[in-house]
């Protein structure tokens, strides 16, 4: 009967990972013709999981906690809210890259089934309720995410990405690693709930260690300074999809994941591990900032602003409350419909033979060749600088409140002052959008699903976005609460 | 008498041998590989030597999947690799320099 309940409760990841390996099937039975068929299949998939992962969401958040297989899985709110964003993240880039990989034939039938596989996994370590969970989770993910990123096997910049990506990504796996090794030493358990009752009797020095090293590997992942020196090369070399993907999905995870293993697990040992998110948050939101100043490759200036955002994120985070979860999680829907927005830009800037268009260079004047791109261009790198009608000051301005609202007064203002040395390079691009000589080089044509994806996500981004405040902060409220309840 | 403290000792120096290897060798991806490999060996002689401490069985089925998992991880990490050698024709660290800045 515990089976058959498990079973029940874990319904998304089974009918994910059951259809992923029939679809692998039918790839490996009808090759890379099938690709676009598979692509269309993933996506009907994915919406299937969202469906069924939806009704958690507002359902009972305040109950206890839904657990499978003996606590390793948790069905909550906070979960059902964290698959919705990685689904959508992972179908938007199903939806895109077809028509970016058979330009330069390189659509294979592998690809929508590595991104199910991924979502998969991102799925597990959101819902991990269990440090082997968590772990098994994070490897499904990156293992697909470092196949994904070097996916593009003529391009050696795809190489190198997935290389470097590859070899950052298993140091980080393996820091992470070793500080759940010795979480479990010091505290005698792997489950969530036993660390929390382990250590609300104090926090001896092993444990400090594990808790600094688990941090420090999920730093890594969601790209916080001082361990974000793999996203800028990543995301450059990525193909574009690829990058989407990076940009949305495995981001929510791995913030998600780090706010249920410290709100949770460590979450009786606060003060162990605040300093080290506001060190983080701090340190990304003025790394992302400068960093970005004189880059010329859109992606890469996109990877610079992850990571200053991902520190705005951490400040809702170091406040360490339902408030600053709740603020966090509006801000995480916020960013994704931002990525979502801007990347997909990104893939419509083509020159005359369909060639992407990287180099902020060569966009200038793109108003006067192509104005609703460059408006919506535009929208994006407002919209991230955090300048008010647009929807993305709103996930500014939320984070903020929470932390002043838990005493954080210095950390706000600092990231207040950062945000506006961030708007500097934001603005630049909306300068050579709109004020520079035409070089004419957007010429390409566009495919109607990226412009009716870029549209919607664009919609959501303008000040049309806050008619849906009320909505996603009783979600992200049901979300957060679940993460509480048990303290 | 050889105690827990010794085991935990020798895996941290491991680890720490590990973690070293990613970023001082300047000569070859191969040399990485074996180091993350280090690391998780480090990993797993903490895990079970954690798990007859406290004479409790989920440590030794952790290492377990540590190892399937480290066994997929060199499969996908080498076959990047191929890709990257076909393309570029060397493994040198110092050559994995097309992307900067």
């Amino acid at each position: 009967m515990e089976l058959l309940r498990s079973l029940q409760i874990t319904l998304a990841e089974e009918v994910l990972s059951i259809s992923g390996l029939i679809l692998l099937l039918v790839a490996a039975w009808a090759g890379d013709k099938a690709a676009r068929l598979i692509s269309i299949l993933s996506v009907a998939v994915l919406t299937v999981c969202a469906l069924i992962a939806a009704p958690a969401l507002c359902g009972s958040a305040m109950g206890p906690a839904v657990t499978a297989f003996a606590g390793q899985y948790h069905a909550d709110a906070f979960a059902a809210f964290a698959k919705l964003l990685i689904y959508a993240g992972a179908g938007v880039t199903l939806i895109v890259a077809p028509a970016f990989f058979e330009r330069v034939r390189g659509m294979r039938a592998e690809f929508p089934l590595l991104v199910l596989f991924a979502a998969l996994g991102m799925g597990i370590m959101v819902s991990a309720g269990d440090l082997l969970a968590l772990y098994i989770g994070l490897e499904l993910n990156s293992l697909a995410s470092y196949v994904l990123a070097s996916m593009l096997r003529s391009d050696e910049r795809s190489a190198e990405s997935g290389l470097k990506y590859f070899v950052l990504g298993s140091l980080a796996s393996g820091i992470l690693l070793y500080g759940v090794s010795l979480t479990y030493g010091f505290t005698g358990t792997t489950s969530f709930e036993g660390i929390r009752l382990a250590l609300s009797h104090g926090l001896s020095t092993g444990a400090t260690f594990g808790v600094v090293f688990v941090l420090a590997g999920l730093a890594f992942k969601i790209s916080a300074a001082p361990f974000h020196m793999w996203t800028p090369d990543v995301y450059e070399g990525a193909p574009t999809p690829v990058t989407t993907f990076f940009a949305t999905a495995p981001k929510v995870a791995a913030l998600t994941l780090l706010m249920r293993v410290s709100l949770e697990a460590f979450g009786t040992q606060v003060h162990a591990w605040q300093q080290i998110v506001i060190f983080a948050a701090l340190l990304s939101i003025v790394i992302g900032a400068l960093g970005a100043i004189g880059q010329n490759n859109i992606k890469r200036l996109m990877a610079y602003s992850s990571i200053n955002n991902v520190g705005f994120m951490l400040i809702g985070l170091a406040c360490a409350n339902q408030p600053g979860a709740a603020a966090m999680l509006v801000y995480l829907a916020i960013y994704v419909a931002m990525s979502v927005a801007g990347f997909v830009a990104v893939l419509m800037l083509k020159d005359a033979d369909g060639e992407p268009v990287e180099a902020i260079s060569d966009m200038a004047g793109l108003s006067k060749t192509r104005p609703g791109l460059a408006a919506a261009l535009a929208a994006v790198m407002f919209s991230l600088a955090g300048i008010p009608p647009l929807f993305g000051f709103w996930g500014k301005f939320v984070v903020f409140q929470a932390a002043v609202q838990a005493n954080l007064l210095a950390l706000a203002a600092i990231g207040i002052a950062a945000s506006v040395i961030g708007a500097f390079y934001y603005l630049k691009v909306v300068k050579v959008l709109y004020f520079d000589e035409a070089t004419d080089k957007v010429t390409g044509k566009s495919e109607l699903a990226h412009t009716v994806l870029l549209v919607v996500a664009t919609l959501f981004i303008s000040p049309l976005g806050y008619l849906l405040t009320n909505w996603l902060h009783v979600l992200a409220g049901n979300a957060a609460a679940a993460l509480f309840h048990v303290a | 008498m050889i105690g827990i403290e010794h085991y935990v000792f020798v895996s941290a120096i491991l680890f720490v041998l590990g973690v070293l290897g990613i970023f001082l060798n300047r000569k070859n991806v191969i040399i990485l590989l074996m180091s993350i490999e280090l690391i998780l060996l480090s990993v797993n002689l903490n895990l079970v030597a954690f798990s007859v401490f406290l004479h409790d069985l989920v440590g030794q089925i952790f290492a377990m999947f540590v190892l399937t998992v480290a066994a997929g991880e060199a499969a996908i990490g080498l076959a990047i690799l191929v890709i990257y050698f076909r393309g570029r024709g060397t493994i040198a660290v110092d050559d994995v320099n097309r992307m900067k800045g």
